[in-house]
This record gives structure tokens, sequence and C-alpha cells, in this order.
């Protein structure tokens, strides 16, 4: 207890870097010259790595918590932080070609690296409090960056994901409300303890209320309305950021929530294999015919949300439950990033269609799109297929056999659309199509983007057996 | 690396090479292909040459480094007598494609870089001896064989492979599904194959194994195909490429087989003896409804496409059997394993052979359609000696693989349960519907598309000759491959009965 009351500041340098570089790239970018705003960009890229290579080494250490108990530093933390940097990193990667030397462009990854602190402090909230910082940390930078693309769609887009988020918001303030009267305090310590003997009914309201807030977060069902909107209507850096890098602390969070108020009661894991079900069966479904890619991907992310709400169910139940939360998270990162960034090295393709005969133009660019199809369709040897089976896994292993079916069911339903799309890629070029671009320019920065990803899906699928033994580590408390 | 991951990665190497560097030529692109299938094929028979029998439950040249140590997963690979004769099956079937494919103009260096990859596939899951790397080989297959038929079939090809993809994939899943059923049931939990067929984990709990049985049997009979869930594959034979119907038929359809004496019999043989009945019947109804259709069909390839239904239906039926409750006929069980054993090399052999010539068929004249031809003896006689050959074998006339196969499979069946004598009419119906298929299409005048229909090219005939060459020998002398195929039929047979 002891350590755990003091401040110990240097525990969140991770996020404390990522911050600073935030500051620093927004004071700095409104004395950069248009043409210089790439120095920006390499502020905020030093600024994710110094927090990636903080991550790691803070890895080595034991768990523990800092700031009073109210932030824990543990494997989750960990891995939550460093997936967020390198994805984020990505993200920059999509940025450098489509809003390089844009009126915009700093401003924006200013936002990109606040809100990216937001998903950390998320991950690693022990406290309501903190909790609710880190989802205000991470929300509001993400209607700015939504809004940014400006236009019609940009505006609708934005508006949606703020009156969504807003509701959610308020849903999890109550949440903590009811929580922090039941429980007479916010620390997940003291909930842990107190709220086995407080009444069900309201104890479940509150977790309820929780869940809402991260749930918006995560784009699961039912707080999904935002995601297709928004990954249609805003440009591709910020789809790509907003279905990937929020989804990192939300999940993060919901685990370390369920886990710290399911002692010896699985009315919660219910609800979360139910939640799971539902976001991987309306996600998928509604996926079915939809001619936009990045529609077509938005709610794939739904229905992925879906996939990696099942370790959830199996919180406490199973040794598997943890590990396959994270590795999944990781695994579903890089690849959901490779599949957005693809679409952005293609923006004037906005329909499947247009997509064929990619494979002759632009060989390099279909086999990413590939990789990230298969990934997220979740074949081996590919790294979601290790987070798929792992997570099923831990259903089973965990009471809910049918759940680890209604993955495996899943899967199948979200291969059909899949296929819609990479089809055409592979097929004979029609006369008189749009054609593809030539590579280079400034798509080459998204091109690369993918291709690297891609490469990252396949090697994490491959190295799965040495990360794992990393992922294998108790939540700090 | 040991020989094992030499022949499983050396052809995925080269079709990654292969795949990434355009700067190959089409001519070099098929010269490469065939010489890594001749090379595989050496590689192949260096392990059979070097081959002892490793025990009951054993695997020679076996190789393990842990993979996902977190969920007891690991590279685990090794052979015994049931997959040393597929392995060998597989090369020779690859390289016969590879050569067969000499002079196709159609993308050669693309195509030759994955039919190797599918190689590598396949032989990496006749090896596999951990649950999650023979299913990580099970669906790549899956993946390879939709972009063979999607992107070098004819006819509605798109659509085949879609639905074949979509089929094959719903079974690999259930599988899948069964995989993780056996994970969780075993104390300690794993996907070791040798560990799980030891701890036989769900042994007393009929309602929990029945139903992994059930997910697993799914999953497997999709991929046989076995009816009702043969629906995949008529379309997917009709439009695919020559070379690809022989791999899917004579290599791909194994493995559905192949899953059943390497997994589920040995893992969950109180599941296996309690449904023996059932998949006895199921048995007996693809052999007998594969007859049947095959015989009211118009289009060859279709024909041959039932008849892998039929074919399939007999290996099914003799695994069946051996779950079946008969005092004192151990004998009778090993010897319809055993002939479940050869009759998959058989098929594979004398399939491939039959979908290559086929293939001629379209290449000439662009139609399977029987009735579009007559006389083509004349024209053609020595694709009419090699297509006779073929379906002589396929029919079991004795003195080919086939008529080994089928003998053991019915001595052994009849023996644990005579009313599997019923199947029987099966091989009578193949006889008829090849029979008439060869007077309406080789005798006669020449008529319809038969003038003018050139005669079998060198690399046709080297393709296929040595296929029905392999099936007669096998059925002259089948020592060779009983001697590897007994032990490891006999320990299976204890291990289902006891």
């Amino acid at each position: 207890m002891e350590a755990s009351m003091r401040m110990l500041p240097a525990l969140l340098l991770p996020e404390i870097i990522v911050f600073i570089g935030a500051l620093a790239v927004l004071l700095g970018g409104s004395f950069l010259p248009r043409r210089r705003q790439w120095i920006a960009r390499i502020v905020a890229a030093l600024a994710l790595l110094g927090a990636a290579a903080a991550a790691i080494s803070a890895m080595f250490a034991p768990a523990q918590t800092a700031f009073s108990g109210t932030f824990a530093v543990d494997t989750a933390t960990g891995t939550a932080r460093i997936v967020t940097a390198v994805a984020t990193l990505l993200v920059l990667g999509v940025a450098s070609g489509e809003i390089a030397a844009s009126p915009r462009e700093s401003d924006t990854y200013a936002l990109l690296l606040f809100a990216a602190t937001g998903v950390m402090v998320l991950a690693g909230a022990s406290d309501l409090l903190v909790l609710i910082a880190g989802f205000l940390l991470a929300s509001i930078p993400l209607y700015g960056i939504v809004g940014l693309a400006g236009g019609r769609s940009g505006a609708e887009a934005a508006m949606k994901t703020y009156l969504m988020g807003a509701l959610s918001g308020i849903l999890l303030m109550l949440g903590v409300t009811v929580l922090y009267a039941l429980a007479g305090g916010t620390g997940y310590a003291l909930l842990r303890e107190t709220l086995p003997d407080a009444p069900g009914a309201a104890v479940g309201a509150g977790v309820l209320g929780v869940l809402a807030g991260l749930l918006f977060k995560a784009g699961g069902v039912p707080f999904h309305f935002w995601v297709p909107d928004a990954s249609q209507g805003t440009g591709g850096t910020a789809a790509t950021f907003l279905t990937t890098v929020p989804k990192v602390g939300a999940l993060v969070a919901v685990y370390r929530l369920v886990d710290t108020v399911s002692t010896g009661e699985d009315t919660l894991l219910f609800v979360a294999a139910i939640l799971a079900t539902a976001s991987m069966f309306l996600g998928n479904l509604a996926a079915y015919w939809q001619n936009d890619p990045r529609r077509l991907l938005g709610w794939s992310t739904v229905a992925q949300v879906g996939f990696l709400l099942v370790p959830v169910a199996a919180a406490g139940r199973s040794g598997l439950a943890l590990p396959s939360l994270l590795f999944y998270l990781a695994a579903y990162a890089v690849t959901n990033v490779a599949a957005f960034a693809v679409t952005a090295a293609l923006p004037r393709h906005r329909e499947l269609a247009a997509y064929r005969g990619l494979v002759r133009a632009r060989p390099g660019l279909a086999l990413a799109l590939l990789v990230a199809l298969l990934g997220l369709v979740g074949t081996p040897p590919l790294a979601v297929f290790v987070g798929k089976l792992t997570t099923a896994t831990a259903a089973w292993d965990g009471g809910y056999g049918w759940l680890a079916l209604a993955v495996m069911l899943n899967s199948l339903l979200s291969l059909f659309y899949y296929l819609r799309w990479f089809a055409p890629v592979f097929a004979r070029p029609h006369q008189g199509a749009l054609g593809f671009p030539q590579a280079g320019g400034a798509a080459a920065w998204p091109a690369a983007t993918a291709g690297v990803a891609a490469v990252s899906s396949l090697a994490l699928g491959l190295l799965a057996g040495p990360l794992w033994a990393a992922l294998e580590g108790p939540l700090a408390m | 690396m040991s020989m094992l991951s030499l022949i499983v990665f050396l052809p995925l190497a080269v079709a990654a090479v292969l795949a990434a560097m355009p700067a190959i030529g089409p001519t070099a692109g098929r010269w490469i292909w065939v010489a890594m299938s001749a090379a595989e094929l050496v590689l192949v028979g260096v392990v059979w040459a070097g081959y002892e029998d490793p025990g009951p439950s054993g695997l020679a040249f076996e190789e393990q480094v842990p993979w996902i140590p977190g969920v007891n997963s690991s590279y685990h690979v090794g052979v015994d007598g049931l997959s040393l004769p597929l392995l060998a099956m597989t090369a020779v079937v690859f390289l016969a494609c590879a050569v067969y494919a000499l002079r196709d103009s159609d993308r050669p260096r693309v195509q030759a870089a994955l039919f190797l990859f599918l190689q590598g596939v396949s032989l990496g899951l006749f090896v596999a001896a951990d649950l999650i790397l023979f299913f990580v080989f099970f669906d790549l297959s899956i993946v390879g064989m939709y972009f063979v038929i999607a992107g070098w079939g004819h006819g509605n090809a798109a659509r085949s492979a879609l639905k074949f993809f979509l089929y094959t994939f719903l079974g690999s899943l259930a599988l899948l599904l069964g995989f993780i059923g056996l994970y969780v049931a075993a104390e300690p939990h794993t996907f070791d194959i040798p560990e799980l067929v030891a701890a036989a984990p769900l042994e007393g709990s009929a309602l929990t194994g029945g139903l992994v049985l059930a997910a697993v049997l799914v999953g497997l009979a999709v991929k046989t195909p076995t009816v009702p869930f043969h629906t995949w594959l008529p379309p997917a034979h009709t439009d695919a490429p020559a070379i690809g119907s022989a791999v899917l038929a004579g290599v791909l359809l194994k493995m559905g087989t192949y899953g059943f004496v390497r997994i589920a019999m040995p893992m969950l043989p109180d599941a296996w003896r309690a449904w023996a009945w059932v998949i006895v019947v199921i048995g007996i109804i693809s052999v007998l409804y594969g007859a049947f259709v095959a015989l009211a069909q118009t289009d060859l390839k279709r024909m041959i496409a039932y008849t892998s239904v039929n074919h399939m239906g007999y290996i099914v039926l003799a695994l069946g059997a051996v779950g079946l409750l008969a005092d004192d006929a151990a004998q009778a069980r090993s010897v319809a394993v055993t002939g479940a054993m050869v009759q998959m090399v058989s098929h594979g052999l004398i399939t491939a052979a039959l979908f290559l010539l086929a293939g001629v068929m379209q290449d000439r004249s662009g139609t399977y359609d029987m009735g579009s031809y007559g006389g083509l003896a004349a024209p053609a006689s020595r694709y009419a000696a090699l297509f006779a050959v073929g379906a002589f074998a396929s029919l079991g006339l004795p003195g080919f693989s086939g008529f080994i196969a089928e003998f053991q499979i019915f001595a052994g069946s009849i023996a644990l349960a005579p009313v599997t004598a019923v199947a029987l009419l099966g091989i009578l119906v193949t006889a008829a519907l090849f029979l008439r298929a060869l007077q309406r299409v080789f005798t006669g005048p020449v008529e319809g598309r038969s003038p003018g229909f050139t005669d079998l090219r060198p690399r046709e005939l080297w393709s296929v000759a040595p296929l029905l060459g392999l099936s007669l020998l096998i059925g002259v002398l089948p020592r060779f491959l009983l001697e590897v195929i007994e032990p490891a039929a006999s320990a299976l047979a204890t291990l289902v009965r006891s």
C-alpha cells in the first residue's frame, strides 16, 4: 500500500512525452510556414517513438500503480501505450500523403497526439475520475479531427460523432456518480472491496452507464452509429485514426472495469458476452451491401469490436483472457491501418467496383489490401487469426462455448463482404474504367504505410509465440 | 532445418520469389516450377527411402519448435504410415500438373508461384502434428485454390470460386471450433496431436464429445466432400482450369479424409464409436448418390467430379465401419483402414489423370459435353487409350490401385457390418457410367467436334501417363505401399476399438 500512495509521476512518462509533443506541435505549428509543416510531423513522430520506447522499458518493471493508486502501470497499460503510439505513428504515415502542406496540418497532428494521450490514460485508469479525464481527453480532440475534413459530409460526420459522444459521456459520468455513491470512493481497489455488498441493481446501472461511455469510444453496439458515417465522411487520416486508436484504450478500460466489478459474479460477464455477440452480428450484417470501401470498413470495425469484447466475457475465468485481448488489439490495429491506408492511397476510388484490376496496375497495393482483408477475416498465419483463436478459446475456457461458436459464425459472415471487395481487385480490368494513379507522388506515403502495416500483420502472426510471453502479466490494482 | 521443413518451405520460398520478381520471364517461370516440383519429388523419395516405422503413435523425421506456447501450440511435424503415402502422392500430382502446364500462356510466372504455394501448403498439412499448424495449412489451401479458380478458370469462374471459398471456409471454421473444444477439454490444455491422441480428452463425456466430433466431422465432410456437403464441388470443378481440378480432386479432397484418420478417430474414439452408424450411412449414401448422379451427367468434367463423391464415399464408409461394434474383428478393422488409405492415394492419382485428360478436351474444342464428340478414338488414338486406361482404373478393375483399395474396403467393412454390401452397387454403376462415356465419346463414326482433334502432345502424355502408370504399379505390386500403411492402420484400428 505504501508504494501505491506515492505520486511517482515518472511512471507516466509515455503519456507526458506525447502530451508535451502535442503542445510543442500546436505552438510551434503556428510559427511554421505552410511548406515547413513537415517539421511538426517530425516532432510528432519523435514524440510517439519516444513514448513507445519509454513504454517498452516500463514493461520490464513489475506491475505497480501511480498517483495514489489511480493509474495502473502494468502489462495491459504497457501494451496499450505501445500499440497506441505505433498505430498513431502509422496514421502520421497516412497523413504525410493526404494533408501535407494543407492549412490545418500541424493542428491535426496536435489533435492526434492529444487524443492518443487520452487513449493511453483510458487504458491505465484504475480510478473512475481518471477514467473520465481520459475519456474527455480522448474524445474532444476527436470531434475536431473528424470535422477538419471539411465539406458537408465532414460536418455531418463531426456532428454525429459529437452528439453521440456527448450523450455517452453524460451516461459515463452518471454511471460514475452512481458507483461513487455506492462505494464511497472511485478507486478500483475500493470498488472491488465494497461493490459486492452493494445492491446489485444499482451496481448494474452504474456499470452499464460507464460501459456506455466506453462503448462509444470503442465504437461498439449500441453506441456505434457514428462509426460508419465518420469513416465515410471524414478524410483518410481521421478515418484511420478514429477506427483504430481509441478502441485500444477503450477496450482495455472495459476489461479493467469488468474484471474489477465482476468478482464472483457472472451477470456482468454475460452482459459482455451479449454485447460482443450483438456487435459482431450487427457490424457484419450491416457491412454486407456497402459500396463505399470506407463505409464497409467502418461497419467491419464495429464487428471487430464485437470480437474484441469476447475475451472480456472470460475476464477472471481464463488465463487466456487478458493476453488474448492485448494481442488481438495489436493485431487489429496494424491490420485495420493497412486496410484504411490502401483507401487513402486511392482517394478517388470510392466504390468497390472501382478497385477492379488493381492487381495488374499496382500489385504491391493489391497485395497489402489482400493481406489486410484476409487478416480481418482471421486467415492464418496473419495476426488477427491468433487473436480470434485465442479469444474464442478464452471464451470457451471461461464457460461460454456458444460465444466461441458465434465468433466462428461471424468470421464466416464477414468473409462474404471482404470477398466482395477483393474479388474485383484480382479480376480483369474493364474497358474505360477509372484508372489507377501511378505509384509515387503524394500517395506514396499511404501506400508505403499500407505495406508496412501489412507486413507487420504477417510478422505479428508468425512471432505470436515470443510476443505472447510479454503479454502475460497480472493487472495492477 | 530438417527434411520435412525443407519439403514444406522450399516451394513456399520459391513461390514468394516467383511472385515478387516480374523480371523472371514466362519460360523461366514454367521451368523453375517443373524443376522445383521434381526436386520435391526427389526429397519425398529420400524421406521414403529413409523411413522406418516409428511404432504406434510415433512419428518419423519428427521436429518440434515452440510457436505459441501460451496456448501450447508448436511447429510440430513428422510422418508415419498414414501421412507418408499422401506426401508422395501429392508430390507426384503436383509434378504432373507442372509438366502439363508447360505450354500455358496465361500469366505462367504467377501461376507457377500459386501452385508452388499450394504444394507447400498441402505437404505441410500432411506432416502437421499440431492442430493449429494443421488448420493454418487447411485454410491456406482454400485461399490458394480460390485464386486458382478465380484467376485461371473459365465459364462462371468468379461465382464458382466464391461458392468454393464460402463453403469450405465454413467447414474450416467448424473444424477450428472442434479443435478449440479438444484444447479446452484436454488437461493440460494443448493443441499437440500426439498429446491429444494419448489423452483422448473427451473420453466418457458423450454430449460434449458428440458435439466436438460433430464440429470436426462437418469441417472435414465439407472438404472431403460427402453428401450433403458436396454441392460446392461440381461448379468448382467445372469452372476450374484442368490443373486446378487435378490438384483440388487429387490432393485437397484428401485433406478431409486424412483429418478423419489423423484427428477425429484417434482423438475422439468414444464419440466415433457412438456415431459410427451415422458415418457408415453417410458413406453409403455418398457412394450411391455420387455414382447415380454421375451416371446422369452429360458434361464429362461434372461426371468425373461426381465420381469423386462416390470414391470418397468408400473411404468414409470404411472408416465408419471401423467404429462399429464387432467382436474379434481386429483384422477386419485393420484391413478397412488400410483400404481407405490406399483409396486416398489411388483416387489422387487416377482422378488427377482424368481431370488432366478432360482439360485436353477443353483446350482443343472448348467443351466437355460428351454429346459433342463421337468416334474420337480414330483421330486421337493415344488420347483414347489413356482415357480408357484411366476409366478402367477409376472403376476399380483388378490390376489397378483402385481394385486393391476397394477390395480391402469391402473385405473389411462387410466383415464388420454385412449391410455395407449395398454399396457394392456403386462399383457397378461406376463401371456402367465409364463404359457409356467411353462408348459415346470414342466409338462410332467420327462426328461433332472430333474431326481434326489433335492427339496428345508430349507434355500432356508425360504428365498423365506416369500417374496411370503408378496406379498400375500399385495394382500389380502393392507391397511397397501396404508395408508402409499397414502398421499405422492396425495401430489406428486398435486405438478406436480399445
